[in-house]
């Protein structure tokens, strides 16, 4: 990752044109050929250095819903946990994290019903309490992040 | 709302967006469209919120940021929403969120994810968080991620989709890979 990679990063999380020929716009504004752009933002995405490039959807926005979850996996049991909460195909994300709560995840349901649903089969089946965190205001979302 | 042919345009750039010179067009061409009516539902669905923007999703690790903390305050609610504000306006903060405190176990009620090349980096905007929030603070603490147990898009009512991430990146194929250590 070179310099040019580092601007053309910092550049697309800014947004992209809707025109006939983005690309070209944007390698304009940073004085690359069109070419250019394509072929290194291709590398990049080959190599893992970005995870993703187009739309970025709104799940909520789409009659989806979403929330964040947390649970106190006793350590003796916490594969067994991770495997169960895994196995929902509502589970989006999962991560550990240090703390007593320390396996926390997010739920994505296409109805907001569907969320409590499976925060009662979470529970059933691991017989652990489930502190749900749906997000009741958002200040702020921004993944920019400078190269 | 949406119809069939928006859904049909979601499902057409959920992996991406095509990288050829013409990339409307050549969604237009997959879908038997014409490329402005392509560019038209994308510019109205970014107009009314169903797409947050069109651009790069970076991998936080592979740009050196190693340091991913959810970090949570006990605010009083009453005070919540204009520091939530201010905390959201720190350049080094990605998300930022009021979420319902679960008594007496858990009395945060504002989360702020923060990211830094170093521990030092990132204990510095912890501190500047609290120095914001001053005598509002009623308690912090620091959540490290530790491991990804899973990641996978979300699923939406145009099929599975992966969508913007709420939560921070961690090292990501993209795709489901199992527990993957994260040395943070």
């Amino acid at each position: 990752m070179d310099e040019i990679d580092k601007q053309i990063i910092n550049a697309l999380q800014d947004g992209f044109p809707i025109c006939d020929a983005p690309y070209r716009q944007v390698a304009t504004q940073l004085g690359l050929t069109e070419q250019d752009l394509i072929t290194r933002l291709k590398t990049l995405l080959d190599n893992g250095v970005l995870t993703r490039f187009g739309p970025l959807y709104n799940a909520e926005q789409m009659g989806g819903a979403l929330t964040l979850a947390a649970v106190k996996a006793p350590i003796e049991r916490y594969d067994e946990i991770t495997e169960t909460i895994n196995a929902f195909p509502e589970i989006a994300h999962n991560y550990a994290r240090s703390h007593e709560l320390n396996m926390w995840f997010v739920i994505a349901t296409e109805t907001p019903e569907q969320i409590q649903q499976t925060i009662n089969a979470i529970e059933r089946e691991t017989g652990l309490t489930v502190y749900n965190m749906p997000k009741i205001k958002e200040y702020f979302v921004n993944l920019k992040l400078e190269a | 709302m949406l119809d069939d042919t928006d859904r049909k345009i979601i499902q057409a750039t959920q992996a991406g967006l095509p990288l050829t010179p013409e990339p409307y067009q050549t969604i237009a061409e997959q879908l038997g469209l014409t490329a402005s009516d392509v560019m038209m539902r994308l510019s109205a669905m970014q107009n009314n919120g169903i797409i947050r923007r069109i651009g790069a999703v970076p991998n936080h690790y592979k740009l050196g940021y190693r340091f991913n903390g959810m970090t949570v305050w006990n605010i009083p609610d009453e005070f919540i929403d204009e520091l939530g504000q201010k905390v959201g306006q720190l350049k080094f903060v990605s998300h930022c969120y009021h979420r319902p405190r679960h008594p007496p176990e858990w009395m945060y009620n504002l989360f702020a994810m923060v990211h830094g090349k170093t521990q030092e980096a990132v204990d510095e905007q912890i501190q500047q968080i609290s120095d914001l929030l001053g005598d509002y603070n009623l308690g912090c603490d620091v959540l490290y991620s530790t491991k990804i147990l899973k990641k996978t898009g979300f699923r939406t009512t145009a099929r599975t989709q992966e969508v913007e991430l709420r939560m921070e990146q961690l090292p990501s194929s993209g795709k489901s890979k199992g527990s993957q250590p994260v040395t943070d």
